[in-house]
């Protein structure tokens, strides 16, 4: 269980980050906090010859309020996600994923940018981001691009991030107030990536759902939005035929693996469950 | 492969070595300081033996570079105890509540239930357990862990140590 | 007496003695990580080893490639079979009379098996080398499923055994076959499931499983060449075995192997038995002539060294219309992997699990075990356990539940109505045992009290009904278990190991200032032995237990001993560890009587020294007999104060214990929760209550682990899809529940000081505790038996199967 030999890089702004890995092409990777490469790098199931770490780069660090969004540099840990009264204040549900990831040693040194960025279909954060509708900036030496959080999942751990190019920031609308929301994440111990999750934001209006959207984590080879599911509680006040209704909708589109947390009936059958249970707990949240 | 001399500051010393960029942190701390008390347990940030606190923040240090550890403050579980060498009232804790079989989780857990302390001085038992969900013990059962970061707790917080009732 | 002297409460309480919740004396070290385990050991010159494995569970080693290996910088060696074989270690002797490849000679036959061993300057450069050497394999179909092990086309796995029709526990069946073992009588048990009223037959399936301590398998072997001597440190729980080990099979004499086993992170079991790291690093050691430290990862650890259980059990219990037993027959299918490495006394292939009685008064029983190979790791090593207890008392604790339900009893009732009563001990069973003592029905009377065990069915009753309403998704199950355990091997008459008697051993030397030091045979892994040794000591001869030191793990200064696992300790060592303080006390009543100028019959004892009988005050404390032991014994007397004691118990000691587990269950997700969980054991005298506690909290934990869902799974091409701490359940803080510990206390009669053994107790009464509230929760659904582990998506399942989710 150790890495490979490798160079490594530490560069004090993104452009000398972007030039580094544009010079040294596919031999280079970009390290983040690190708790999904170096585990690969110790099994020599990735060998990069050189890495570009990311943490001497004050710019991709931070929190902060740009107008109706809020914008998250890339390099934010969980810890910094779970210390900020803005998160907690305007994007509860964040707080509340990142409480759900991993352990506290690892939400010290994992980013936020290292969790969508790798499309490991077990990351808690990239359905969120579909839920939320956030957005992701990524430069790279052709210049600086924006692109949805939607049209950036491509499969497992491929992404429409071009080679050269690393995701700086996030930028997130700030939800309604009055919102309510919920990520309902099955697993199997603290530490372990989700059986099934499901995050929910939704909206109120008049007792009913006004506005509803469901990101599913972990049942798919990418984060899924449940649009079909999101779509059939708007206008209904979710009895249990709307939720089972919402369940199935939900279900129909994932396809999880089998693996050591169950088989994929189950997993189908409990991502229902916690579509279900995020909405009933978002419903009851929302003013 | 060349190697990168790296400097930072363990247990209050200002200490220096040459590594390869791959050398783990842990391996840094272990060899090159001969400080072994931060212990390898999973390889895999599962099991938090390899505890230590860098800049304020519980870091599993198999996991990270020394490389990366430049400039930082560390402290590992040899620098934990008081000024004057009597142990610290987490190490205290941990003896007078039975809170450790083994040993071998035991320099992890303390130097996280440090930094646990630090950022919440009065934690309750759900809290602790939350905390402390990054380090696994294979011993205690940490029913008794539990127990040893509440007394310690009390012992900081200057209140007396009530043991929960069974 | 003036207001100085102390009281006798005050004296007694200076020593420290058995019953003290004596503060662990070795946690002033591991506190401050200054504790020395095997990987801190760092010796001048030292080189690293490490394996190359083979990623298939069944194939034939075509070749195997060094050159680029040796290429690499710091590569200074690559061992082969080949290599193995100029020394004749290419195969070594395992516990159970088998021999496993140290190194692939020709095939392998497990996924991770060992192929080669690379030497290199430092662990950086062995991995590096280990990528580089080339395997060439045929992959072969390989045999997974010990049920059909014996098919007359199942793969031959072992082609070493080819034409043998007898291993070393009798005749062989098939190529797959390692053994039969049976005992009790046929003759009556099929006339006794003839004449039953009732009867059950259910297979319970014990899964495989890893001890898994927190640290993994480790060596450093260093030879000296001048000298001719070997030294290791290594993670050993029977350090003199291993020694002896070596001995035999390297040809070092004796007394030129020094094994020290340092502080141990954790053992269960997994560092009872010799692997083919020790084997490579003592030989690469010789060959290089420096020192090599070989060091396991997690994945090798989980893949390749000792796991546990297996079990496959066909159990059928023979009653009457009234829950009375008559009757039990048991067929094990033991699945033992690819070699019998098996770490069990040398008779008992199965261990002891002809304990499978249980607490129950069966008047006749029959038990057949079979054991075979297949594509797996091998072990079959006591993960908490004395020897297929484990196993043994999940058979018949769920057998029991099994029963009850078909009767339509309480499981509780039931119990009660077939435990052996206390005045039937000493109880013969009827599978060959002596159960020492036992009260079952206080214990059990006392753990339903406690919990209000009639309000507990009364709330399940009502809340089935809800379920039954559609009012709640949950269901509760209540786990009952009481378990009688067998500890302490054991009896040199029919306990050995290599074919040592299983003695355990304690040598006391008393300073002349009134210190000592205590060596044993045993060697804690985490048991605090430090600490409970002294305070026996402390007791028996009056010395305070902080002036005692207690030392284990190193063969050149510790008396001969078995070790410690099987919760042998205090029952063995434990014994010789107070006959050796008799001895002290004995020779130091006379150094009193003579010092006193009395005849010794005129002494009697007094808590830390001699007084003269109806003369109080003329006493002599033991600290000033150690004094005058080293400057004025009676004339013809040896001066000096030590004493060594070698102890073959009589008989096992038998701890036993009631538990009950209460649990919910969401059948939306199979997600459970404990509520409740409380535990009481009686392991005869207490010797430190603190640790005892700590102990049981240990234990239960690792149960609820096993149980709900640790395991070792293979899939069907032999890969372990349960290698590492994300798939392995290893419980965190936050999912592991609250336990609530009591006791009775029921001496055992022949022992010493009559203590017992508590280690292992809360694991084998534990695990069916858990699957008895799972499946006590799914009865009112139809359900007669669910398999562990109780994992979320398998309890999901089983409401399925039950028809929860039917429209």
């Amino acid at each position: 269980m150790i890495p490979g030999p490798f160079s490594y890089h530490r560069p004090a702004t993104v452009a000398d980050a972007i030039k580094l890995l544009s010079d040294l092409g596919d031999d280079a990777r970009p390290l983040a906090g690190g708790h999904s490469l170096v585990p690969m790098m110790k099994l020599r199931l990735a060998t990069p010859e050189h890495l570009i770490d990311l943490h001497g780069i004050d710019g991709l660090k931070g929190i902060r309020r740009d107008g109706a969004n809020i914008v998250i540099g890339a390099m934010t840990t969980q810890h910094d996600l779970l210390a900020s009264s803005e998160i907690a204040g305007s994007l509860p549900i964040l707080h509340e994923t990142a409480l759900l990831i991993a352990d506290p040693q690892v939400r010290y040194r994992g980013t936020l940018g290292g969790n969508v960025a790798n499309g490991d279909p077990g990351n808690d954060m990239p359905a969120l981001m579909l839920t939320l509708g956030a957005s992701y900036r990524l430069e790279g030496a052709s210049g600086v691009r924006d692109i949805a959080a939607s049209e950036f999942y491509q499969g497992a751990y491929f992404t429409a991030l071009e080679p050269g190019e690393i995701l700086t920031s996030i930028l997130i609308p700030v939800p309604a107030a009055g919102h309510g929301h919920a990520y309902e994440k099955l697993k199997r111990k603290v530490g372990d990536y989700a059986t099934a999750a499901a995050a929910v934001m939704l909206t109120k209006a008049n007792g009913k759902v006004a506005t509803c959207a469901i990101g599913l984590t972990n049942l798919s080879e990418t984060p899924l939005s449940a649009d079909a599911a999101a779509k059939l509680v708007i206008g209904t006040s979710l009895d249990d035929a709307t939720l089972k209704n919402a369940a199935a909708a939900a279900s129909a589109i994932m396809s999880p693996a089998a693996d050591a947390r169950g088989p994929v009936e189950y997993r189908k059958h409990v991502g229902g469950i916690m579509v279900m249970r995020a909405l009933q707990r978002a419903f009851a949240k929302a003013a | 492969m060349a190697k990168t001399h790296v400097t930072m500051k363990v247990n209050g010393a200002e200490v220096e070595g040459l590594v390869e960029p791959r050398t783990l942190l842990v391996h840094f701390i272990r060899e090159n300081l001969m400080l072994t008390g931060t212990h390898i347990g999973c390889e895999t940030t599962h099991c938090g033996a390899c505890t230590v606190d860098i800049d304020g923040m519980s870091v599993k240090s198999c996991t990270m570079f020394a490389v990366q550890a430049q400039g930082s403050d560390i402290t590992t579980i040899e620098g934990i105890a008081n000024a004057d060498g009597s142990l610290s009232a987490l190490q205290e804790g941990f003896r007078m509540m039975h809170g450790l079989q083994c040993g071998f989780c035991t320099p992890g857990m303390i130097v996280r239930a440090q930094r646990l302390l630090t950022e919440n001085p009065s934690p309750t038992e759900a809290e602790i357990r939350m905390g402390i969900a990054g380090n696994l013990c294979r011993c205690t059962g940490y029913q008794n862990i539990v127990k040893a970061i509440q007394y310690a707790a009390a012992k900081i917080n200057g209140v007396e140590f009530q043991e929960a009732a069974e | 007496m003036n207001d100085m002297t102390p009281t006798r409460e005050q004296r007694e309480a200076k020593l420290e003695g058995m019953g003290c919740k004596r503060k662990r004396v070795e946690d002033i070290r591991f506190t401050q990580g200054r504790g020395n385990y095997v990987d801190d050991v760092k010796l001048p010159g030292m080189l690293h080893g490490d394996f190359v494995r083979s990623p298939h569970a069944h194939a034939r080693v075509k070749s195997i490639n060094s050159e680029e290996a040796l290429k690499v910088p710091g590569v200074l060696a690559v061992i082969t079979a080949e290599t193995l074989k100029t020394v004749n270690l290419a195969w070594m002797p395992t516990l159970a009379g088998d021999v496993q490849m140290v190194l692939a000679d020709g095939k392998v036959l497990f996924q991770n098996q060992e192929v080669a061993f690379v030497v290199a300057t430092d662990r950086y450069a062995a991995d590096d080398g280990i990528n580089k050497v080339v395997v060439e394999y045929e992959a072969l179909p390989p045999l997974m499923d010990p049920f059909k092990a014996m098919d007359p086309d199942a793969p031959v796995l072992r082609e070493d055994l080819a034409g043998k029709t007898s291993g070393a526990h009798g005749p062989r069946k098939h190529h797959n076959h390692i053994f039969e073992w049976v005992v009790g009588d046929k003759d009556l048990t099929d006339a006794a499931f003839r004449n039953a009223e009732v009867s059950i037959k259910e297979m319970i399936s014990y899964h495989r499983t890893h001890p898994s301590p927190l640290e993994t398998c480790q060596c450093v072997c260093s030879f000296d060449k001048i000298k001719g001597e070997l030294s290791i440190w290594g993670t050993f729980q029977a350090p003199h075995v291993i020694r002896t080990v070596v001995a035999l099979i390297a040809k070092i004499p004796e007394h030129k192997i020094h094994v020290i086993a340092p502080d141990i992170g954790g053992g269960f079991g997994n560092k009872v038995g010799a692997y083919p790291g020790y084997i490579c690093a003592a030989v690469a050691s010789i060959v290089t002539g420096k020192p090599v430290k070989w060091v396991e990862d997690r994945i090798e650890n989980l893949t390749a060294t000792s796991f546990a259980r297996d079990y496959h059990m066909t159990t059928e219990i023979a009653a009457t219309k009234e829950g009375k037993v008559t009757g039990l027959r048991v067929h094990v299918l033991a699945d033992h992997g690819a070699f019998d490495a098996c770490a069990d006394p040398s008779k008992w292939p199965a261990g002891f699990f002809n304990i499978v009685t249980g607490s129950y008064d069966f008047p006749t029983a029959h038990l057949s075990v079979d054991g075979v190979y297949t594509n797996k790791a091998p072990g079959g090593v006591a993960y908490r356990c004395s020897f297929r207890v484990t196993e043994a008392a999940y058979c018949i604790e769920r057998g029991m539940d099994i029963l009850a339900q078909k009767l339509g009893m309480d499981p509780a009732e039931l119990r009660l109505k077939n435990f052996i009563k206390a005045e039937q001990f000493p109880y013969h069973s009827a599978l060959g045992w002596e159960y020492d003592s036992g009260d079952y029905h206080t214990a059990m009377r006392k753990m339903m009290e406690a919990v209000d065990y009639a309000g507990l069915r009364k709330e399940q009753v009502e809340k089935r009904a809800a379920f039954k309403r559609g009012e709640t998704r949950e269901i509760m199950g209540l786990g009952v278990s009481f378990f009688t355990e067998i500890v302490g091997a054991g009896p040199s008459k029919n306990c050995d190991i290599l074919g040592i008697a299983m003695f355990d051993s304690c040598e006391i030397r008393m300073h002349p200032t009134g210190a000592g030091i205590a060596r044993v045979g045993s060697k804690s892994q985490g048991q605090g032995h430090e600490t409970t040794w002294a305070q026996i000591i402390a007791t028996e001869i009056g010395i305070p237990a902080d002036d005692i030191m207690v030392e284990e793990g190193n063969t050149d200064t510790a008396p001969y001993g078995l070790g410690t696992y099987g919760s042998r300790s205090t029952p063995v060592a434990g014994a010789a560890i107070a006959m050796a303080a008799r001895k002290i006390k004995a020779k130091a009543q006379m150094i009193a009587a003579y010092k006193l100028e009395v005849h010794e019959g005129d002494l009697e004892w007094d808590i830390d020294g001699f007084r003269v009988k109806g003369l109080p005050e003329k006493s002599m404390s033991m600290k000033d007999i150690c004094w005058a032991a080293y400057n004025s014994v009676a004339p013809g007397m040896e001066p000096g104060l030590e004493a060594v004691s070698y102890y073959d118990p009589p008989n096992m000691t038998y701890p036993f214990g009631a538990y009950i587990c209460v649990m919910n269950i969401d059948v939306d997700t199979g997600v459970y929760k404990v509520r409740r969980f409380y535990a009481l054991d009686d392991c005869g005298t207490r010797i430190n209550p603190m640790i005892i506690e700590g102990q049981v909290h240990g234990g239960l934990t690792e149960a609820f682990a096993i149980a709900m869902g640790q395991e070792i799974r293979y899939d069907d091409e032999g890969n372990v899809v349960t290698g590492s701490f994300m798939d392995f359940f290893i419980p965190t803080a936050v999912e592991t529940p609250h336990w609530e510990t009591d006791f009775t206390v029921t001496p055992s009669p022949h022992h010493p000081i009559g203590a017992k053994g508590v280690g292992e107790s809360p694991n084998v009464g534990g695990v069916p505790a858990f699957s008895n509230a799972v499946n006590d929760a799914f009865s009112f659904l139809g359900s007669t038996h669910i398999q562990m582990p109780h994992d979320f998506w398998r309890n999901w399942r089983a409401a399925k199967n039950l028809g929860v989710f039917a429209a």
